[in-house]
């Protein structure tokens, strides 16, 4: 018999915030150790209040407008009641009955064909903190615990794992190249609910849920093993499937129950009153559509169209932090192509040798921009910039004060240049000789005495087409 | 009994409730389960006291979180078994140990506390006094609020302590208020609510009737109003004061701070005898309670029916309090209460709830001034504490 996979997704993405979602607390993206980025109010000590934090509201309701859905203007947290060492209220701060974004859309494609997935909802909520077990006792790590989370649920629209991989690279290749999520690893956890049915039926299978899943490779392998395991229970009643919640080994390959429906959680859902309700009005909501970055598909053709090659694309893509860079230093009068190959050739080597990457890149968009600007007027030589941004990106020195104190911006007139040119003419007789008589090469000895005796200053472009056209004299 | 937890400065002016944070000082609620808990930061109402000069005297004993009447079933303290119920805090105001004490009006408790020991009790309009700090139990309708003598001195506290603090998003964008006490009420209407006044002994009624004169002496009218939705507005507060307790408390779990059993084998026998051993009686039955009308199954008929009431309660007195300045009753069905056996503390103040829930259900202020409770509109502080004022007799 044929069967058909029913699959919706519930997705966990951790958004790029500089404070967690109800306190001040920073850092979380990178602490030191455990316990480092903790207040009262997020390791649940009594009397500490969650107070909004906006940022997140702005950019779960930009992820919901990338994703096509509508923006619920009133929107209101409830609290979810369960017991756990990493969850120190002993309650989650969650959204159930009025969630920030509902009913969007995204395209899927694959080798299948492309389908379209409806987003139900997006949600915002708090993370829970980590527990370490060593020896004979566990420890709490709250360094997690309220930083914030959306989670995207789709419909059951999915028919393979293949379309659920695709989703999952799409989003996360969406958020990660606009800033919404670092997307880290473990950064973006998935819930996958799965079902089988005799294909060509409408009646749903029987679905069971597999919890809490980071990598893609392992979502792909849940899904095919659980996929066979109703199979199986369908064509040759291997076991009775029931509606649970499972877990994923990755070293076994297979699934294992881990609670039924019967002794399912009841989590005691109930509007927080201690965060009043959100209210997005037309000013807001056009202020954060305003702000939207432009989506990854956008993004490539505006990149495209710029005469930005394809594997400097993949790259920009990649690394939102240095797209930015590039759209601001295009903002800044800029050639982006010019400044596509200052970021990804120029600085993105300096830090490779440094053992840096792209996205430790420190340089500000006016210093680039001001760099780029002078090399072009000739203001600057290339090996001026070069020297400039190294000092930049190892010992974050500024590119302006750089360039003046070290004199590398060409102070000389013209008429001094000239002055330098004719000397070396006059100076190099059996190299002039040389090149007249055709060997070129020879050239390079009067370009190489006039570049000595200006110290490196100006520009050798232009220094260089001088002397061409004084040798044709 | 005892009336203080902790003493902090022998000079201090202004006692406060233990379930009120005072930095580096134990702040417990009452609770065993809150053993030695030493807060990193002091109440946004202590901080502002502090700020203007007012010394915290001490941290003044309470009933476990608050929940009973007046303060009987604290951890730390006990009464004698035939004295009679009177509140630490209230004490301390009504002998002049301390001029001012703070609070917290949960579900009534130091309403009551005024009442049986004979003084002022303002719970403030919800959202005018920021709640960062105070141990808490029932959110959305818990305020901090002042004991005092007079209401000249609850006006002097509460100008200092009230106003938009960012670290509760419940508080109200207004920075500052004012309290006046000698607002001119001559022609004002004030009702008397009957359904409460008839739940009162008549040694309250006496009271209460003997205060109406005093307003009628002075040019306000006084009419008896009824209204016969005080039972439900009570049954819907003890279920959303329940629910929310039973979530809010549900952080003390042996884990992070406070008692942690010594028996225990696994975490879930941590969790359950930290927390069969650290809370009374009265707080299991109300995270019963609580959990109860927080359930798939009770969800829809209990704690959605009560937040509906709330809703409706606070349309109903709003069109009200367009014909009246403010209401009067009873604070308590009684003027004494004696100590009697935990089993029965949830039924009985739920019962005495019935003349405090209004005000935490909807948000609205209360002053308990003796025996005789004022009611008013949101932001009517000045209305109630003026009215208070015509009633105290000078030079006592």
């Amino acid at each position: 018999m044929a069967y058909e996979l029913v699959i919706g997704l519930e997705t966990h993405v951790e958004l790029n915030t500089e404070s967690k979602i109800f306190c001040s607390c920073g850092g979380h993206s990178s602490p030191k150790e455990p316990n480092d980025c903790v207040c009262p109010a997020c390791s649940g000590m009594p009397g500490m209040l969650p107070v909004m934090n906006k940022r997140v509201v702005e950019l779960a309701a930009t992820a919901g407008l990338m994703l096509n859905c509508e923006i619920n203007r009133y929107t209101t947290f409830d609290k979810k009641n369960y017991y756990y060492p990493d969850l120190p209220c002993a309650y989650q701060i969650t959204q159930l009955n009025h969630p920030i974004c509902v009913n969007g859309l995204v395209k899927v494609k694959t080798a299948q064909g492309e389908r379209d997935i409806r987003i139900k909802q997006i949600h915002m909520e708090e993370d829970a903190g980590k527990l370490v077990h060593g020896g004979n006792s566990s420890f709490v790590d709250f360094n997690r615990t309220s930083v914030p989370l959306i989670e995207i649920v789709t419909q059951p629209d999915f028919r393979s794992p293949e379309e659920v991989v695709t989703y999952l690279g799409k989003l996360k290749s969406m958020f990660k190249s606009t800033g919404i999520s670092e997307c880290e690893e473990g950064a973006m956890r998935c819930d996958v609910n799965i079902s089988v049915r005799e294909e060509g039926t409408e009646e749903f299978g029987v679905r069971t849920e597999i919890k809490n899943m980071a990598s893609f490779e392992a979502i792909d392998r849940a899904i095919r093993y659980e996929a066979q395991r109703h199979m199986d229970a369908l064509e040759f009643g291997t076991e009775e499937l029931v509606q649970e919640t499972r877990r994923f080994d990755d070293v076994t390959g297979k699934t294992s129950a881990m609670r039924n429906k019967e002794t399912e959680a009841d989590y005691r859902y109930f509007p927080d009153p201690n965060l009043m309700p959100i209210v997005i009005d037309d000013e807001w909501l056009e202020e954060i559509k305003k702000n939207k970055p432009v989506a990854l598909d956008e993004k490539a053709e505006q990149y495209m169209a710029a005469g930005i090659s394809d594997k400097e694309i993949a790259q920009l893509l990649s690394e939102h932090s240095a797209a930015k860079l590039l759209d601001d230093v295009v903002a800044l009068g800029c050639n982006a192509k010019d400044a596509a190959a200052w970021i990804l050739t120029d600085c993105a080597g300096i830090l490779r040798k440094a053992g840096l990457k792209l996205k430790d890149l420190s340089i500000t968009a006016e210093g680039l921009s001001y760099l780029i600007k002078m090399v072009q007027s000739g203001k600057l030589n290339r090996g001026g910039a070069k020297k400039t941004l190294i000092a930049v990106i190892e010992d974050g020195a500024d590119p302006i004060r750089y360039c003046e104190e070290n004199g590398l911006t060409v102070k000389v007139d013209d008429s001094m240049i000239e002055a330098v040119i004719d000397k070396a003419i006059s100076a190099n007789p059996q190299a002039v000789q040389d090149y007249k008589s055709g060997k070129e090469k020879a050239l390079m000895a009067i370009f190489g005495a006039c570049m000595k005796e200006l110290k490196g200053k100006g520009d050798p472009q232009s220094i260089r087409a001088t002397l061409l056209s004084k040798l044709k004299d | 009994m005892k009336y203080y937890a902790e003493i902090i400065n022998e000079k201090g002016t202004v006692a406060v409730d233990d379930t009120i944070l005072v930095k580096d000082t134990v702040s417990s609620a009452g609770s065993h389960i809150l053993e030695g808990y030493k807060p990193l930061f002091s109440a946004e109402a202590v901080e502002r006291l502090q700020q203007k000069g007012f010394d915290i005297k001490g941290k003044t004993h309470v009933g476990e979180f608050s929940l009973d009447l007046v303060g009987e079933f604290s951890y730390y303290n006990e009464y004698d078994e035939n004295e009679s119920l009177k509140g630490a805090a209230a004490q301390l105001v009504k002998s002049g140990d301390v001029k001012y004490a703070l609070g917290v009006d949960m579900n009534g408790s130091t309403r009551r506390a005024a009442a049986l020991s004979g003084v002022n009790f303002l719970k403030p309009t919800y959202g005018t006094v920021s709640r960062y700090g105070i141990i808490s139990c029932a959110a959305s309708g818990e305020q901090l609020g002042v004991y005092a003598n007079d209401a000249d001195s609850i006006s002097e506290i509460m100008s200092v302590i009230a106003g938009n603090d960012k670290k509760d998003g419940t508080s109200l964008l207004d920075t500052s208020y004012t309290y006046d006490t000698d607002l001119d009420l001559k022609g004002a209407k004030v009702g008397i609510v009957k359904e409460l006044l008839d739940k009162a002994c008549d040694s309250v009624k006496s009271e209460i009737l003997a205060y109406t004169l005093s307003l009628k002496a002075k040019g306000v009218i006084v009419e008896e109003v009824s209204l016969d939705f005080f039972d439900t507005v009570n049954t819907a507060w003890q279920i959303l004061m329940c629910a929310e307790t039973c979530n809010n408390v549900s952080r003390y779990d042996g884990v992070k701070y406070g008692h942690r059993s010594e028996n225990y084998r696994n975490i879930d026998e941590l969790y359950v005898n930290s927390r069969s051993e650290g809370f009374n009686f009265l707080t299991k039955t109300t995270i019963l309670y609580g959990s109860d009308v927080l359930s798939k199954t009770r969800y829809a008929d209990c704690y959605d029916k009560a937040l509906r009431i709330r809703r409706v309660v606070a349309e109903k007195m709003a069109e009200l309090f367009e014909s009246y300045d403010a209401l009067i009753t009873p604070v308590c069905s009684k003027n004494e209460y004696k100590a009697y056996d935990i089993k029965d503390a949830f039924t009985k103040v739920y019962e005495e709830s019935v003349f405090t829930a209004i005000a935490n259900l909807i948000g609205i202020p209360a002053l308990a001034s003796s025996n005789v409770q004022l009611l008013g509109k949101h932001f009517s502080e000045s209305t109630l504490l003026s009215l208070s004022k015509m009633g105290e007799r000078k030079g006592e």
